[in-house]
């Protein structure tokens, strides 16, 4: 295998003690497997096969897998337009993810929410959301449940930098530190929202800074580097099921592509793009784990070859699941009693 | 006269109430640097400067807020909500202060703002990205709510309402953003706000539609003329609120026989308050019941489905030779 750009520019440091290969393992398979859905979808969709808006997140899959990997089943969370990776992370299968971009009957909301509204109770999967810091009072509204049923269960609520600007960032943060409530902010910020750049949008734009204002533990992560940002989360998930209150993690990624498919990104600087390509987490981890005698050259062959089989069944799943009847456009819209209380 | 499409002609206005009047200032998320979603801010910043084109952070409220703050003192803010769907973050500044200035403080504060937004399904995107939901400004005493149909008429309202001293929520029909071209004379040209435009002739049926809506509208008298006979009038309502109910009375008088079209959900929509206007004001004219071709009141669904959503030509005819073919 050639060096790739990233292999030579990224230190490999010693292997994680908190982490067995097989974690690391799952990590890198995630990851993978949320940068090939990706590329997956954004072919469809320039072949005109998925309608809609399609925000791709290739560049930032550290940040999710590296969350996800901290929580266990009964932990919930939320995501946005961009969120794709986040709920891959989580668990989504992508075969029914595929049937929700195509309109299907089978995919996570029937065909329904699309890209930017799938959701998976049954996985603590919230919702992505497609707007803007719409998750993030829903997310300490969920955290607040976890509190109030007694579990040991937390929430976490990715954001990206732009909604920090929205008056229910400011909310959500004063109520999670008022209430004490097990969430755990992970703001993956990408350097802009949509065409601003995010130090254009506040004049203190020291994220951790401005969450201790608000009196919770707030770090700065490289959210290009996935076992980073898995040390942190998990310190915040300790402190959160162990009833020490919410933490602000800001992990700082960048999107290799545009806004949304077919954004020409002319706002986005060459050089500045290429950087970030060079540190890309996916090969960094890969390097790692063969350093660290976790992975070998014919693993890692089998894994890409094993997530390029789960997506092929997934696309061809999507498309051979049925379309929705017309009339289902009609349906859930509310239950509507009759005058015996009877459903309708 | 060159020919436009509806955002070319939205820039002209822009641009032209830009130069003549200094304290026109443009506001919004990604309008200045990158000249808007749609374009419609497209060369603003160069043009006049980051001091009145302006880039604003995702804060909805805050946009809208500071708009009403600019128009109590001295300024004439157009703020640009990126889809109509991201303004219900702003919903209380509209609701609660842009509308109520004037009547709270009888009349010694007025609040001339503008709120541009893209509204219409039609573009295949997700919800909050195509809905209409025009009725919440309409039921907004105090806010003027206008939704233009082609680039003339959205370059010549658009100039009236940056000109109007009240609130006025702009819906600009994305599905006709760069649908088609359409002369728009250089020379400035205005429209009011608060009157209904005939845009065809007829004496058999009344046809109320606006926005996007109009073309499928249009469609449908075309079809009737050419396969029916029947000519149609056909009204582009152009001011939600307030609205023009003369002209729609008018013609009903001429015409007894009315079919409205929008596609905004039909329970409590625009099409509701417009039949109330016509019992209320031409009730013994009126030969069939006033039918209705609208959304369904529901999310607006995607896809493919949102073709069965939208009113298209071929439903508005059926609707409107079974209006015709009612027994007086
Ligand atoms: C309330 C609201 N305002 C505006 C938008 C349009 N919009 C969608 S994403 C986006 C940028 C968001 O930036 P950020 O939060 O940094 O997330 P990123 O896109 O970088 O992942 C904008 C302006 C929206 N969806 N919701
Ligand atoms: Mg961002």
């Amino acid at each position: 295998m050639t060096q790739t750009a990233a292999e030579r520019e990224e230190p490999v440091g010693s292997p994680p003690q908190d982490l067995s290969g097989e974690q690391l393992r799952w990590m890198y398979r995630r990851m993978l497997l949320i940068r090939e859905f990706e590329n997956t979808a954004q072919i469809r969709f320039e072949a005109g096969e998925i309608a809609g808006f399609l925000h791709l997140s290739q560049g930032q899959e550290a940040v999710p897998v590296g969350t996800c990997a901290a929580l266990r089943e009964g932990d919930t969370i939320t995501s946005t337009h961009r969120g794709h990776g986040d709920v891959i992370a989580k668990g989504c299968d992508v075969k029914r993810m595929f049937a929700e971009l195509y309109g299907r009957t089978t995919g996570y909301c029937k065909g329904k929410g699309g890209s930017m509204h799938i959701a998976d109770f049954s996985q603590g999967i919230i919702g992505a959301n497609g707007i803007v810091s719409g998750g993030l009072p829903i997310a300490l509204g969920a955290a607040l449940s976890c509190q109030m049923r007694n579990t040991d269960h937390v929430t976490v609520c990715f954001f990206g930098d732009g909604a920090t600007a929205e008056g229910g960032f400011h909310e959500a943060l004063n109520l999670s530190t008022l209430w004490q409530v097990p969430l755990i902010f992970v703001c993956q910020n990408n350097l802009y929202g949509l065409s601003q750049p995010w130090e254009e949008t506040a004049f203190q734009c020291d994220l951790p800074e401005r969450a201790r204002t608000y009196h919770m533990p707030a770090e700065c992560v490289d959210g290009m580097d996935v076992i980073t940002v898995y040390g942190a989360v998990a310190r915040a998930v300790n402190r959160a099921r162990r009833g020490e209150g919410p933490s602000f993690i800001e992990a700082k990624t960048y999107r290799f592509l545009g806004h949304y498919v077919g954004d020409p990104a002319t706002y986005m600087d060459q050089e500045e793009r290429e950087g970030w390509r060079k540190r890309d987490p996916i090969p960094r981890l890969g390097r790692q784990l063969r350093e660290w005698g976790y992975l070998t050259d014919e693993e890692a062959a089998q894994i890409r070859a094993e997530v390029e089989e789960e997506l092929q069944a997934g696309i061809e799943f999507a498309k051979s699941s049925p379309k929705p009847p017309a009339a289902d456009a009609l349906s859930d819209v509310y239950v509507h009693f009759d005058h015996h209380g009877e459903p309708r | 006269m060159p020919k436009m499409t509806m955002v070319d002609a939205l820039n002209t206005a822009l641009h032209q109430e830009m130069e003549q009047d200094d304290s026109v200032i443009v506001l919004g998320e990604d309008v200045a640097v990158d000249g808007g979603v749609f374009r419609v801010t497209e060369g603003l910043l160069d043009a006049f400067g980051e001091q009145r084109v302006i880039d604003t952070p995702l804060a909805e409220a805050g946009i809208v807020g500071t708009s009403i703050g600019m128009a109590i003192y001295g300024l004439r803010p157009v703020c640009e909500i990126q889809f109509s769907g991201f303004s219900y973050l702003a919903f209380h500044q509209l609701e609660s202060h842009a509308a109520r200035m004037r009547w709270r403080s009888r009349g010694a504060y007025t609040v001339p703002m503008v709120l541009r937004t893209p509204y219409s399904g039609g573009v295949r995107a997700l919800e909050h990205h195509s809905e209409s939901r025009e009725a919440y400004w309409a039921h907004t005493p105090g806010l003027k709510m206008v939704i233009p149909s082609t680039p003339r008429n959205a370059r010549a309202l658009l100039i009236s309402a940056i000109r109007d001293p009240d609130p006025v929520i702009f819906y600009e029909p994305k599905a006709v953003y760069r649908a088609f071209r359409e002369e728009v004379p250089e020379e400035e040209e205005t429209w009011p706000i608060g009157k209904a435009q005939v845009v065809r002739e007829g004496e058999q049926l009344t046809m109320i539609s606006y926005g996007a809506m109009m073309r499928p509208t249009l469609e449908a008298a075309d079809k009737l003329a050419q396969e029916d006979g029947v000519e149609v009038e056909v009204i582009d309502v152009l001011t939600i609120a307030p609205l023009d109910h003369e002209t729609f009375s008018e013609s009903a008088k001429k015409t007894g026989r009315v079919l409205i079209v929008h596609e905004a959900p039909r329970s409590f929509g625009p099409g509701a308050e417009i039949v109330a206007r016509l019992v209320e004001n031409s009730f013994w004219y009126l030969e069939a019941p006033i039918r209705r071709v609208t959304g369904y009141d529901v999310v607006i669904p995607l896809f493919a489905y949102e073709k069965a959503y939208l009113p298209s030509a071929d439903r508005i005819l059926r609707a409107a030779r079974e209006t015709l073919e009612t027994p007086a």
